[in-house]
């Protein structure tokens, strides 16, 4: 998962958001570097939090040009598009994708705290894990989830539109207002980024864009492999609503390698999935249904209710390991039936579920409270800080919502990188010896031993690399040289 | 500000069929919510950016992906 957040400088001098970006980020990678010190006095460098960049500068309130780090947990972190942003980094089931999300959330958090110090008198830093600035200007939080090549991709189009348009039930963070054209008389919506997707299918991420995002770049093996990225979901906070967007599709993505839906004799297809989109974003109540391109009418409730019945099929008759295992399998199927009776039966009983229904409910509250008309500046600023990733500002955490997560196991994942894909050879690697690598990409890591010209380990397969793959021949290396030795590269 | 007192005026409740259903009133889970929503209220109103109209107003990004 790739988040974008939204970045500010508040308190004198021009908004420069590329320069703060890149300050932020810089701020984090230095105060990695300074415990590092710190630590080696302890005598116990191995284990700690160590950062590694590309350029290491020492002076983030000078630095200006793109900062491009790769952290020890096997994350990116880097600025693309004047924002922050925080790729985390592979995993095998939902429940590991939230929680490399989450510890996202915490890096952002860190490097507000250190990017403060920075900053001229007056000025404050914000980061904010949304979508949108209220003013037509959206930023990402991505999806990307390893499919089979062999799929044909029409296939991938018919089939996982409906469920991207009708998953935003759950998935939407709430907005106050709308930003597309002819919705102003919107008070409140489900989601941060249905207003911003204008086609069905398309290779733009940043003007025009579409439901089914066609960018083909693996970056793995490609004769085996696709990455679908998904761009039109929303930057959730609530742990229960990232979890069920991440399992759902990744289960709805199962069923259409396996042509689930075909064998079932299912299609639901929409006869208008942009303006669906909108519609499904724009329903509060839930209840009105959609034109399905057989000329059914179904409510995105409906329409989930049958994804869910032939998801828990597959689980039956195929099993849950095209999604990381029975164990995480059965609790998305479980949390997405708890989700949907919750969503069918009275939206605001999801509250501390849902970031949408968290947030309507503050901002309805709110408003009542004060006598406020929907337009009220006072609104929007709550909606805005909802998402401030600095606890003490953020109305997230203070919604009372439900975790999944331990604040412990976050915290490791700030550092640790997950056992279960390649990231975990990466993440090792730039914990033990960041002075000997001269670059990691998702699919390769480039060692520089000195005299010797630079040696490139590629990592084409995601699910190797893992700690059982290789966590016997790291205790056996104590050098890099030693490393690229036996693996003959 | 006059533009705040022009929606003010359309705002009070008229009945609307989008809003999410409230809670039961008079049911125990139903006070107990309500209590807490208020407690919540309190807190936003202490952390709640001052000028929310300039906190509003400056935050401008550039679109991303």
């Amino acid at each position: 998962m790739e988040t974008e957040y939204g970045i500010i400088v508040r308190g004198g001098g021009e908004p420069n958001p590329i320069a703060a970006s890149s300050a932020l980020i810089n701020a984090y990678v230095a105060s990695l570097a300074r415990r590092i010190e710190w630590d080696f006095q302890d005598e116990s460098p191995a284990r700690d939090a160590r950062g590694f960049v590309r350029e290491v500068q020492m002076a983030p309130e000078i630095e200006t040009h793109l900062v491009n780090a790769v952290l020890t947990n096997g994350a990116r972190y880097y600025v693309d598009h004047a924002h922050p942003e925080y790729s985390g980094p592979e995993c095998s089931n939902a429940r590991e994708a939230v929680l490399y999300d989450k510890a996202g959330e915490a890096v952002l958090a860190r490097s507000v705290e250190a990017a403060a110090r920075l900053l001229g008198p007056g000025q404050q830093i914000s980061v904010y894990k949304n979508n949108s600035d209220g003013k037509g200007n959206s930023y990402g939080a991505h999806e990307n989830y390893l499919m089979d090549r062999a799929v044909p991709f029409s296939r991938v189009v018919q089939h996982a539109i409906p469920h991207f348009v009708t998953r935003q039930i759950y998935t939407g963070a709430g907005k106050v207002g709308a930003e597309a054209a002819g919705a102003e008389g919107v008070e409140f919506q489900l989601t941060q980024r249905a207003d911003f997707f204008e086609e069905e299918v398309g290779l733009e991420t940043t003007l025009k864009r579409p439901i089914v995002n066609t960018r083909d770049e693996p970056h793995c093996d490609a004769q085996k492999y696709r990455r679908l990225h998904v761009i039109l979901g929303d930057a959730n906070l609530s742990e229960t609503a990232n979890f069920l967007k991440v399992g759902t599709t990744a289960l709805v993505l199962a069923m259409i390698e396996d042509d689930w839906f075909a064998v079932h004799g299912r299609d639901y297809s929409l006869a208008h999935p942009v303006a669906a989109m909108r519609q499904v974003s724009y329903d509060l109540s839930l209840r009105r249904p959609l034109a399905m391109a057989d000329g059914r009418q179904m409510t995105a409730l409906a329409v989930q209710w049958e994804h869910l019945e032939l998801a828990t099929k597959y689980a039956d008759d195929i099993g849950l390991g095209p999604v990381g295992g029975d164990e995480v399998g059965r609790d998305v199927l479980r949390c997405w039936e708890e989700v949907l009776s919750g969503l069918e039966s009275d939206p605001a009983s999801m509250a501390t579920k849902l970031d949408w229904v968290a947030k309507h409910r503050m901002v309805t509250g709110y408003r009542e409270r004060h006598g406020l008309g929907w337009r009220d500046p006072r609104l929007f600023a709550m909606d805005l800080q909802y998402h401030d990733v600095r606890p003490e500002r953020s109305l997230y955490t203070r919604a009372g919502m439900e975790r999944l997560l331990s604040d412990e196991e976050v915290q490791r994942a700030v550092t640790e990188p997950p056992t279960t894909t390649r990231a975990y050879f990466r993440g090792r690697c730039l914990q033990r010896w960041p002075q000997a690598i001269a670059a990691a990409n998702w699919d390769s890591l480039v060692f520089d031993l000195g005299g010797d010209p630079l040696r490139r380990v590629p990592m084409m397969e995601p699910l190797r690399g893992t700690a059982a793959h290789v966590d016997e021949l790291l205790a056996r290396c104590s050098t890099p040289a030693q490393l690229l030795e036996m693996l003959g590269s | 500000m006059a533009e705040r007192e022009q929606i003010k005026k359309q705002a009070p409740s008229r009945s609307e069929p989008e809003q999410v259903e409230e809670v039961p009133a008079g049911s125990k889970r139903g006070e107990e919510l309500k209590a807490e929503l208020d407690d919540l209220l309190d807190e936003i109103d202490e952390v709640l950016e001052d000028n929310a109209e300039e906190f509003v107003k400056s935050y401008v990004q550039k679109g991303g992906q």
